[in-house]
């Protein structure tokens, strides 16, 4: 028996007897009733599937890209099916702000208040042409050169302006993005 | 659809240094403008009581302004313009003949840098209090 062999099986028979016994479950604490009704997970796999299935984006759209979003919310594309159909005219009941238009530069202070007054955690994607960049305005004297120079941008999408269906692929990269976020705070 | 004033037969009503520059259209001095607006808000069967809208046009040697109105009761359109000098652009408003022409007379003030004397309110109206120069101006973002 060559050598290799007999320590393979040595190591195997040694397992074999410290496993008798079964490892308790997590959850074998719970009792029939309890486990029955609790789902074990992380907090932040909890958190995020929560926060992915409700982005609600606040209404405040600028321009022409609107219509684009007013058609992703309709019955056609339906956002709903992201759990997105509650258009809040509030921001303090929104999470998303979609950069949907042109931005200038009287209306900047009011969509930089209504960024800061939305609850954290909130998400922004940056829309059209003229929300990453100004798009054709961009030289323009009355024209912000994109959002990110008054609000932080997580998704760009480009496009003048996006299909819906390009408007839904960046609400998908979205949610991939929340679903890798941490909400703990290391050594807390 | 609105027919076109007699603006030949209405310069030669008028008078004066008043003339008609095409069908629909006089050209009338700075100075005389808010008289002859006021007669032609008010005058025996045609009554300018819709002001259209207001702009301007930056020429070389002056600004154009461009007044249209309308007579709702005679269904008839017409044209008045007015020039004023580049370097002391003033013009009397009519705000008081016609609310309409504040918001207008405003942005005029605001991205042509004309003044509307008589106006209660000439501030900027599309750009914010501090912005430099006025953009539709032709010589804006030239250095000048």
């Amino acid at each position: 028996m060559p050598e290799v062999d007999r320590q393979e099986g040595e190591i195997i028979e040694k397992l074999r007897a410290a496993s008798s016994e079964r490892i308790p479950d997590p959850d074998d604490w719970l009792d029939e009733e309890t486990k029955r009704n609790v789902l074990i997970t992380t907090i932040d796999a909890a958190l995020n599937w929560a926060r992915t299935s409700s982005l609600w984006p606040v209404i405040c759209f600028t321009a022409c890209c609107t219509f684009e979003v007013i058609a992703t919310s309709s019955s056609r594309f339906d956002i709903a099916r992201f759990g997105m159909e509650v258009l809040r005219p509030s921001p303090r009941q929104a999470d998303l702000m979609i950069t949907a238009g042109t931005l200038t530069w009287k209306m900047a202070p009011q969509i930089k208040r209504l960024y800061d007054q939305m609850a954290d955690p909130k998400w922004v994607i940056g829309m059209g042409a003229c929300g990453i960049t100004g798009g054709i305005f961009r030289g323009s004297y009355s024209v912000v050169p994109g959002y990110n120079h008054i609000v932080p941008v997580d998704v760009y999408l480009p496009g003048c302006p996006p299909r819906p269906e390009a408007l839904l692929n960046a609400i998908e990269m979205l949610r991939k993005k929340i679903r890798h976020n941490s909400a703990m705070v290391e050594g807390s | 659809m609105t027919r076109s004033a007699d603006a030949i037969g209405l310069a030669q009503t008028i008078g004066g240094n008043v003339e008609a520059t095409d069908a629909e259209t006089i050209l009338v001095p700075a100075d005389r403008l808010l008289d002859i607006a006021t007669r032609l808000k008010n005058p025996e069967g045609m009554c300018f009581d819709y002001l259209d809208m207001i702009t301007a046009v930056d020429y070389e040697e002056y600004f154009e302004l461009v007044y249209r109105f309308v007579s709702m009761a005679e269904n008839k359109r017409l044209t008045i313009n007015t020039r004023v000098p580049k370097g002391n652009p003033v013009v009397d408003s009519l705000t008081g003949l016609w609310k309409s022409a504040d918001f207008q007379e405003r942005e005029l003030f605001d991205l042509f840098g004309i003044t509307f004397n008589g106006h209660s309110c000439l501030r900027r109206m599309m750009l914010w209090e501090g912005f430099q120069g006025h953009p539709l101006r032709k010589d804006y973002g030239r250095g000048a």
